[in-house]
C-alpha cells in the first residue's frame, strides 16, 4: 500500500509542486496507518494521560512513571503482527528488539520483557503449531542473548488466528529520573546513526503491516542480531551516563524517514542528513531504500561537536559503528541530501503528520446474531469437564513457554511466572508488579465489555500481589479499520477503556494501534491487551501454598455471564452468550478490600478468577499447592438461581479467591462485612482430592495428581508431536 | 583483596554477580573490560554468565580468546581462585583451564528452571563451607549446558575428586549429571547453575543460604571484606 489519490494530491498541494519519487516514498512510509496512526490517533485523544507519577515530556517513546526516591520506571509494548505471521522467528524476535530500544531511547534500562502471543487452533493446525514454536524460539533467542528477563505474558489460540500470528511484546525500563534523555537539540548538532548497518531488509515494512496479510512479502521483514543489540543497550547507557546524547530515537517502523521526521518535528528543528554516510551492509543501496530500510538495531542519537568524539571511543570499545549522517538546521525541513545533491526537501512536520482521517463506524451485523442461551446437550458430567478444560491449550500451564526465556537474569524477579502478576524488585525497596491480558473470546461477543474486562483482569492480578496499580498499556488489535463494522468495534473498546481508566484513575501511559490484521476467515476478533503496572511499598504478598485446614473464601459475585467463556466455546463449541460485565463501583470496592487484607497480612496467597471461571482457578491453587479442596459451589450463589454450570464456570470479574489461615477467618469475616464487599467461605484445603459439593451431593471429585497431569503436561505433549 | 568480575561483549550477568559480592558479601570488586589487564595481586576473579559474543560459533568460543585470558590462565596457574558461571564455565572449558565440552541440552532448548544441586566436593576455594552431600536449591539458565567429556576424562574428574556439584535429577543429559567440576589443583571451578541468583532470600523462593556458602567459602578463602 503506498499513498491514496486523496493523500498524494495533498501532498502536491501542501508543497505547491508535485514530489519526486524518493519524497513519495518516505512520506508513504510515514503516513502508513502503522508509523501515522492516521485511523485512530483523533480517538486516542480520549483516553487520560496524565497522573501523579507520569512524566510526560517531548520526544519520550516509552511511558514514563515516577516510581519515589528519584527513581523512574518506562513501559512500551508494541506487536510484530505481520512479520511472525510470515516469519515467526524473526518476527518475533524483531519484536523484542523494537521495543527494547524504546526503553532505551528514554535512557533507561531495560529490566523486563512481556509477550503476548496468539495463535489458530494448535490442537489441529500444525501451521498453528510452527507458528507458536518459532515465535517463542523468536523471542527466547533474542531476549535471553540480551541478557533481559522474559518474565511473563499470554498465550492464546483462536479460529480467528488461523495462519496468522499476533506476537505482543511489551518491555519495562527502571532507572534515574535525572538521568532521562531530555531531548533538545540546537543548530549544528551533529545527528549520529548508531549500530547496526542499513541494508535491505525490512524495506516497506510499515506499509507491510498496513495493509491485509495476502501475499508473503519476504523483503519487508526484518533480521534479528541480539548480539549488537546489547552491544548498543550498554554503549547508549555508557554515553547517557558521560552526558553524550542530546536527543535520542530508535529506528522501527519506517526507518530513518520516520525517526528523522518525527525527531526533527518534535524538537522543532530541521535535520539534513547524507545518504553516502549512512553506514550499509551491502553497496549500491538505493538512497529510498536507505531512507525507508527497517534494518534492525539502530539508534538515532543528536549530540554535539564537543561530546562527539567521546561517543565516537565508546562506540569503538563496544564495536559498533557510529557514522554521522548529517546535522541540525534551524530551518525546520527534512532535507536528504546524496553528497551535494538535493534528494528530498519537505517540511518535518508535514511529513511527520499525516492528514488524519474519520473513519466511518457501523455495529456488525454478526452481534445481533449471537444467542444468549446455548441448548445444552451435556455429554460429559462435571468432572470430566474440569478435568478437560485444565488441559485445554488456553489453561494449561504454559511452562513449556517460559522455561525457555531466562526469567531470572537481572536477578530482581521475586514472583516468577507461571502464576497471577510477575513481581521485580527495584533498587529503591520497592517492588513492581506487572500483567499483561487480553480476551478476544469476550471482546467479540462484546468489544466494549470485553476491553474493560482485560483492563479488569490486569488490574486484578497486580492486586493479587498487593500492589496498587498507577499506569496501563494498551495494545489496540483489529481488522481492516475501513469496514466500519471493525472500526465500530476499535470505537467500543476504546471508550470502554477510557471510561474505566478514568474511574479508576489510571492514566495510559503508551500503546499502540495495530489494524488491517486480517486472516482468510475475515478481521480477527478485536484483541485489545493491556498492561498493568503496580508498585508494592513493602513486602510482596508471594504464593504461599495452601495447607491442611486454611479456608478458601471469594470475594466478588458469580454473575450469568458465560459468554466467550472457555466452557462455551472449548467444552461446547458455541460462541455467545453474556459477554462477562465489570461494575466499576465494585471492582474498585474489592481491589481495595484486597489490599488492605494483603497488607494487614490476614492472606496467605490472593488468586485471580478468570479464564475457566471459580472451578478452574479453584482448581489451580490445589494444583500448585498440592493439596486437595473440599468447596461447597452453592455458597457461590448471592442472589438469584443460576444453574451450576454458570456458577462453575462463569468468567465474571472483580472475583478474587483467599487463602486463609484458620485462626485469621474469624476476622478476615468481621473486615469483609464491615466492607459491604460480597464474599463466601467456600470450604477447606484439605486431603488429595479436589471436590465440590452441591446440596450436600458431590458433583465433582477427581485426585490433585490427576488434575496437575492434566495441567503440566498438556502443551508439552501436543507440542512434542509435530 | 579484590574480586575481578571479566566483562566480555555479551556478557550479561556481569552486574548480577558483581551486586552480589559488592553489596551482598562486602568484597572489593572491580569490572576489568576483556581488552585489559588482571592485577597480578587479585584475590579472585569471576566469569560471569551470559552470552559473550552473541554465541557465535559455540558458546564461549571466541571469549576463550580474549586478551584477558591469557591473564587468567596465568592467575590460575599462581593458585588464584577463578570461578566461572554459566557462560564462564563455557569460557573455561574452551579456554583448556577445565577439561570437557558443554552440549547443547538434550531438549535442544534453552532451559530456565530451578533445581537442585548436590554438593560432591568441599575441597575447593568455593565450597568449602558447605558439606559433602549438601542440596543447593539454584536456577539454571542455559542453551548449551550438558557437560560432555570422554570415559578417560570422567574417571579422571572422579579420581581425583574434581567432580563439585551434581544435579539432583536427570535435567540436561550431562555426563554423570555434572553440573560443576574443578581443575586438579582445586582453585579453577566452573558451573552451570547461577549462585548469585540464589544467594538472597527475595529472589530465591526455596532457601538461599546454601548458594551464599559458596560466597562466604570465597570469602573465607581470600580473607578480607572491603
Amino acid at each position: 500500500m503506498s499513498l491514496t489519490v486523496q493523500e498524494s494530491e495533498y501532498f502536491s498541494k501542501k508543497i505547491g509542486r508535485i514530489p519526486n519519487n524518493i519524497e513519495r516514498q518516505i512520506v508513504a512510509a510515514e503516513w502508513s496507518e502503522h508509523c501515522s496512526y492516521k485511523s485512530s490517533k483523533k480517538h486516542l485523544k480520549i483516553l487520560p494521560t496524565t497522573g501523579r507519577s507520569v512524566i510526560n515530556e517531548k520526544g519520550f517513546d516509552s511511558g514514563v512513571l515516577d516510581v519515589g526516591n528519584g527513581y523512574v520506571v518506562t513501559v512500551h509494548i508494541e506487536s510484530h503482527n505481520h512479520p511472525s505471521a510470515v516469519e515467526p522467528y524473526g518476527g518475533a524476535a524483531t519484536g523484542v528488539g523494537g521495543v527494547i530500544r524504546d526503553i532505551l531511547s528514554t535512557g533507561t534500562r531495560p529490566i523486563a520483557i512481556f509477550d503476548g502471543l496468539r495463535f489458530g487452533n494448535i490442537e489441529n493446525d500444525n501451521n498453528a503449531k510452527w507458528l507458536f514454536k518459532n515465535a517463542v524460539s523468536g523471542i527466547a533467542d533474542y531476549g535471553n542473548c540480551l541478557g533481559i528477563p522474559t518474565i511473563g505474558g499470554e498465550v492464546e489460540f483462536d479460529q480467528c488466528y488461523k495462519d496468522y500470528a499476533l506476537v505482543d511484546v511489551a518491555a519495562i525500563g527502571f532507572g534515574k529520573k535525572n538521568k532521562l534523555i531530555k531531548n533538545h537539540a540546537s543548530n549544528g548538532d551533529l545527528v549520529v546513526l548508531i549500530g547496526g548497518s542499513t541494508g535491505r531488509d525490512g524495506i516497506g515494512g510499515s506499509q507491510f503491516a498496513s495493509d491485509s496479510l495476502e501475499n508473503e512479502n519476504r523483503s519487508a521483514i526484518q533480521i534479528p542480531d541480539p548480539f549488537i543489540e546489547k552491544l548498543i543497550v550498554e554503549a547508549i547507557l555508557e554515553a547517557r551516563n558521560e552526558k553524550c546524547i542530546n536527543a535520542m530515537k530508535d529506528l522501527g517502523g519506517g526507518g530513518l524517514s520516520c525517526a528523522i521526521s518525527e525527531t526533527a518535528e518534535s524538537l522543532d528543528i530541521g535535520i539534513e542528513l547524507d545518504v553516502d554516510n549512512v553506514h550499509t551492509r551491502e553497496d549500491g543501496l538505493l538512497p529510498h531504500e536507505i531512507m525507508i530500510s527497517e534494518s534492525q538495531e539502530r539508534m538515532l542519537v543528536i549530540t554535539n561537536k564537543r561530546k562527539l568524539s567521546k561517543l565516537k571511543q565508546i562506540c569503538a570499545k563496544f564495536r559498533i559503528s557510529c557514522s554521522i549522517i548529517g546535522h541540525v538546521t534551524n530551518d525546520k525541513m527534512m532535507h536528504v541530501k546524496k553528497g551535494q545533491k538535493t534528494l528530498a526537501l519537505l517540511p518535518a512536520n508535514f511529513v511527520a503528520r499525516a492528514p488524519l482521517l474519520d473513519r466511518k463506524k457501523t455495529k456488525p451485523k454478526y452481534l445481533r446474531e449471537i444467542k444468549f442461551e446455548m441448548e445444552i446437550k451435556k455429554t460429559m458430567n462435571y468432572s470430566e469437564i474440569i478435568l478437560k478444560l485444565l488441559s485445554s491449550p488456553n489453561i494449561a500451564s504454559k511452562h513449556w513457554v517460559f522455561q525457555q526465556y531466562d526469567h531470572e537474569v537481572g536477578i530482581r524477579t521475586v514472583v516468577k511466572p507461571g502464576f497471577d502478576a510477575s513481581v521485580l524488585r527495584l533498587d529503591n525497596g520497592k517492588f513492581l508488579s506487572t500483567k499483561i491480558d487480553g480476551n478476544p473470546k469476550h471482546c467479540y461477543i462484546d468489544p466494549r465489555q470485553g476491553a474493560i474486562g482485560c483492563f479488569e483482569e490486569a488490574c486484578r492480578n497486580v492486586i493479587c500481589t498487593g500492589a496498587n496499580p498507577i499506569g496501563m498499556v494498551d495494545h489496540l488489535q483489529f481488522g481492516n479499520p475501513e469496514n466500519p463494522e471493525v472500526f465500530w468495534t476499535f470505537m467500543e473498546s476504546i471508550e470502554g477503556l477510557a471510561d474505566f481508566a478514568k474511574f479508576l484513575r489510571v492514566p495510559c501511559v503508551g500503546g499502540k494501534v495495530s489494524f488491517y490484521n486480517e486472516t482468510k476467515l475475515g478481521p480477527i476478533k478485536p484483541t485489545p491487551l493491556i498492561g498493568v503496572l503496580g508498585i508494592i511499598d513493602s513486602i510482596p504478598l508471594t504464593t504461599t501454598p495452601p495447607n491442611h485446614g486454611d479456608y478458601l473464601v471469594i470475594i466478588g459475585k458469580t454473575k450469568d455471564e458465560l459468554g466467550g467463556s472457555e466452557y462455551y466455546e472449548y467444552i461446547h463449541k458455541f460462541i455467545g452468550g453474556h459477554c462477562p460485565t465489570v461494575n466499576f463501583k465494585d471492582s474498585k470496592i474489592n481491589m481495595l478490600t484486597v489490599l488492605s487484607l494483603i497488607k494487614n497480612k490476614l492472606v496467605k496467597s490472593v488468586h485471580d478468577c478468570s479464564k475457566g471461571g471459580a472451578a478452574i482457578a479453584i482448581s489451580e491453587l490445589s494444583i500448585f499447592g498440592n493439596i486437595g479442596c473440599d468447596i461447597n459451589i452453592e455458597k457461590l450463589l448471592y442472589k438469584n438461581d443460576i444453574s451450576i454450570e454458570k456458577l462453575l464456570f462463569s468468567e465474571s470479574h472483580s472475583r478474587y479467591l483467599l487463602v486463609i489461615d484458620k485462626k485469621n477467618i474469624g476476622q478476615v469475616k468481621q473486615f469483609l462485612l464491615k466492607k459491604k464487599t460480597t464474599f463466601a467461605i467456600l470450604g477447606k484445603f484439605s486431603g488429595d482430592q479436589i471436590q465440590f459439593k452441591h446440596k450436600s451431593k458431590y458433583l465433582v471429585k477427581f485426585t490433585v495428581d490427576i488434575a496437575q497431569k492434566k495441567y503440566f503436561n498438556t502443551l508439552e505433549e501436543l507440542l512434542k508431536n509435530g | 583483596m579484590k574480586v575481578g568480575v571479566v566483562v566480555f561483549p555479551g556478557s550479561n550477568c556481569d552486574r548480577d554477580v558483581f551486586h552480589v559480592l559488592s553489596d551482598v558479601f562486602k568484597l572489593d570488586t572491580e569490572y576489568y573490560w576483556h581488552e585489559n589487564h588482571l592485577p597480578q595481586e587479585i584475590g579472585a576473579v569471576v566469569l560471569p554468565g551470559g552470552f559473550s559474543y552473541g554465541d557465535r560459533l559455540r558458546a564461549g568460543a571466541i571469549a576463550a580468546h580474549s586478551p584477558i585470558i591469557s591473564d587468567v590462565k596465568k592467575l590460575a596457574k599462581n593458585g588464584v581462585p577463578i570461578l566461572g558461571i554459566c557462560n564462564g564455565f563455557q569460557i573455561l572449558v574452551e579456554s583448556g583451564l577445565l577439561p570437557g565440552v558443554l552440549l547443547k541440552n538434550n531438549s535442544l532448548n534453552f532451559m530456565c528452571k530451578w533445581t537442585n544441586l548436590i554438593v560432591q566436593s568441599t575441597n575447593t576455594s568455593f565450597t568449602s563451607k558447605l558439606k559433602q552431600g549438601q542440596k543447593i536449591p539454584i536456577p539454571i539458565a542455559n542453551g548449551e549446558g550438558r557437560y560432555f567429556a570422554d570415559k578417560k576424562t570422567l574417571s579422571e574428574l572422579r579420581d581425583n575428586d574434581q567432580i563439585v556439584f551434581t544435579y539432583e535429577e536427570v535435567i540436561n543429559g550431562s555426563s554423570l549429571g555434572i553440573a560443576g567440576i574443578c581443575n586438579e589443583e582445586r582453585n579453577v571451578l566452573g558451573m552451570m547453575p547461577h549462585p548469585e541468583r540464589a544467594a538472597e532470600p527475595e529472589i530465591n523462593p526455596i532457601d538461599n543460604k546454601p548458594s551464599s556458602l559458596i560466597f562466604e567459602s570465597l570469602l573465607q578463602t581470600i580473607g578480607v571484606k572491603k
